[in-house]
């Protein structure tokens, strides 16, 4: 048997470590930070933004304007931190837009027929939970995927939205119509609720997916689905509570739009979920799944307002928006390819 | 006494016979080489000790005591891990994430399950000590060499305390330095009282490591016996058929 010395020879006598000639190394903490892509986004963020407080003292780097930009960027941005938890499992949500549209429908309706605000909030998390559990029912148990289900849902939502509504707006808010607008339309320390309520859903289930077994099974999933179910992580579960979250954040994001703009109209939401996975992308966030995190969605729905305001305030036709949007899109997506090839 | 017998094992799907009064056992601490060509029934048998799917017909004994798996995780439970051929790891994951999958160790703090990681990480570190591998627990898998993958994918097995390890061509998509890595990793865990099957093509690794080989052709077995009593060119003629019993 000469082949029997094979395995056994090998260990001790000086032999020189894979390891040590193509020089892999363990990354520090530093090399990570660097490494990602969100740490990239926020320094073209922090470089657009100086520029224009430079091109622009007096209307850019305004106290107004800030409050503006926050609050605009801030409900993209709590949908965009739900979604990342989709996205992480490698699957999509196209229906957050229309969950927002019915919710906010929900909501002035209830107002509407002298409810109080409370009821009314419930129930716009509930239509969310709701649709959130549908959605995630037929993709993790019924296997369909999440991209043709939740573009069914996408559709179904906005026309329930459509009906319920009369296809009219909804303004006359009734008696606990000034306590519902306070919640969105509300400020606290110069910002506004919108903005605070994005910083807390942003730690909040950013805390949830780095530090919880949920959120590291979100990314199990996303990494490799079959490996988690033999491991016996409870995929169609996780999955279900995934599409769950970002339904659910697309109510409050309802919720909160609605109270800041005093009235629920159907078209409420309409495209957002494009802008919505935009900023996850931007922000890192792999459409394969298994990579992205709320900071990255935070600042990528960030850069996207930024950029839309700047070039309002250079007073470039607004025509060009969704040119430069759609160019940002790509850039990100190709940065990190490129980087990935490097790294591999 | 043997820590697992299978007695007259048959597996029929459909009309298609893909086991017929299969008989084997495994003692503690051994290797068992189990070998054979494409179709020769070598996965379905595993299949059937992992708990994937219930033979048609015969018994499997665990320690004395007959087992009926209907799931995997029944399997696991009763102290048998496998070792799978595209090893089952996520990617994306550190190596200690990775081991402790689906296991974690964490606090709860209603209705979370917060990550004690530096537990994990800490367990995982031994596990790599004792394996003698170079692995590292916070490294990314998607970073790792085949045998880093395969210490990986071992050490899971060793954190639930295993009786049986069964190992699905472990070394069949490595390079020759990485094989003796892994080969290295099978002589530890039966160091460890661990009995291992292993299923593989390549003769080399199987008379490296085994104690036994098993040859099973057309979903019978047709040998079974010491490693050093064989050859190469025996097993080889075994799972041809060109030598028919032996």
């Amino acid at each position: 048997m000469p082949d029997t010395e094979a395995g056994a020879t090998h260990p001790d006598i000086g032999d020189i470590r894979i390891e040590d000639v193509v020089g892999i190394k363990e990354q520090t903490a530093f090399e990570r930070v660097i490494s990602s892509q969100a740490f990239w986004v926020t320094i073209a963020l922090i470089g657009i933004v100086a520029l224009m407080s430079y091109l622009q003292p007096d209307a850019f780097a305004s106290q107004a304007n800030a409050y503006n930009m926050t609050r605009n960027f801030a409900y993209i941005g709590i949908m965009a931190v739900g979604m990342v938890a989709v996205i992480i499992t490698g699957g999509i949500d196209l229906s957050v837009g229309s969950i927002m549209g019915v919710t906010g429908v929900v909501c002035g309706i209830l107002l509407q027929a002298q409810y109080g605000w409370y009821i009314a909030v419930v129930a716009g998390l509930a239509t969310g939970v709701v649709t959130g559990l549908i959605n995630g029912l037929l993709i993790a148990y019924a296997g369909l995927s999440p991209f043709v289900v939740t573009l069914g849902m996408m559709s179904f939502a906005r026309s329930i939205a459509i009906v319920l509504s009369e296809n009219k707006m909804i303004y006359d808010f009734g008696p606990d119509g000034a306590a519902f607008k306070i919640i969105g339309g509300g400020q606290m320390l110069g910002l506004s609720n919108i903005f605070w309520a994005l910083i807390i859903l942003a730690v909040l289930i950013g805390v949830i997916l780095k530090f919880t077994t949920w959120g590291r099974h979100l990314y199990a999933i996303g990494g490799n689905e079959q490996a988690a179910r033999l491991t016996g992580v409870p995929v169609n579960r996780v999955k279900t509570q995934a599409y769950i979250l970002s339904a659910l954040t697309a109510s409050i994001a309802a919720i909160l739009v609605v109270g800041w703009q005093g009235s629920a109209i159907n078209a409420l939401g309409t495209s957002y979920e494009l802008r919505v996975i935009a900023s996850t992308v931007i922000g890192g966030a792999n459409l394969m799944g298994g990579e992205g995190g709320t900071y990255g969605a935070v600042v990528g729905a960030a850069l996207l307002e930024v950029i839309r305001n700047s070039l309002l305030m250079q007073g470039i036709d607004s025509n060009w928006q969704g040119a430069f949007v759609g160019v940002f899109i790509v850039l990100a997506v190709l940065l990190e390819k490129i980087r990935g090839r490097r790294r591999a | 006494m043997p820590v697992l017998s299978l007695r007259k094992i048959s597996k029929n799907f459909g009309a298609i016979k893909a086991l017929t009064d299969v008989d084997l056992e495994l003692e503690p601490g051994e290797v068992l080489g189990l070998m054979g060509d494409n179709g020769a029934g070598k996965s379905t048998l595993v299949k059937i000790i992992a708990g994937n799917f219930p033979p048609t017909s015969g018994e499997l004994v665990l320690q004395d005591r007959p087992m009926h798996f209907h799931r995997p995780a029944e399997a696991r439970e009763a102290g048998i891990e496998v070792v799978y051929q595209d090893l089952a790891l996520c990617d994306n994951l550190s190596a200690a994430a990775n081991i402790f999958l689906g296991r974690e160790i964490a606090r709860s703090i209603w209705p979370l399950k917060f990550l004690v990681s530096k537990d994990m990480t800490d367990k995982a570190g031994a596990l790599f000590g004792e394996l003698k591998s170079e692995t590292r627990p916070h490294d990314l898998v998607r970073r790792m060499s085949g045998g880093q993958r395969q210490a990986v994918a071992i050490s899971r097995t060793m954190l639930s305390e295993a009786k049986i390890v069964l190992m699905d061509e472990p070394t069949a998509a490595i390079s020759v330095r990485q094989v003796a890595e892994v080969l290295d990793l099978i002589r530890r865990l039966k160091d460890r009282g661990i009995a291992i099957v292993l299923i593989s093509h390549r003769m080399p690794d199987v008379f490296a490591v085994c104690d036994r080989v098993a040859v099973l052709r057309r979903g019978r077995k047709v040998a079974e016996k010491p490693i050093v009593q064989s050859s190469p060119e025996e097993v080889t003629g075994l799972i041809t058929g060109a030598i028919q019993h032996a």
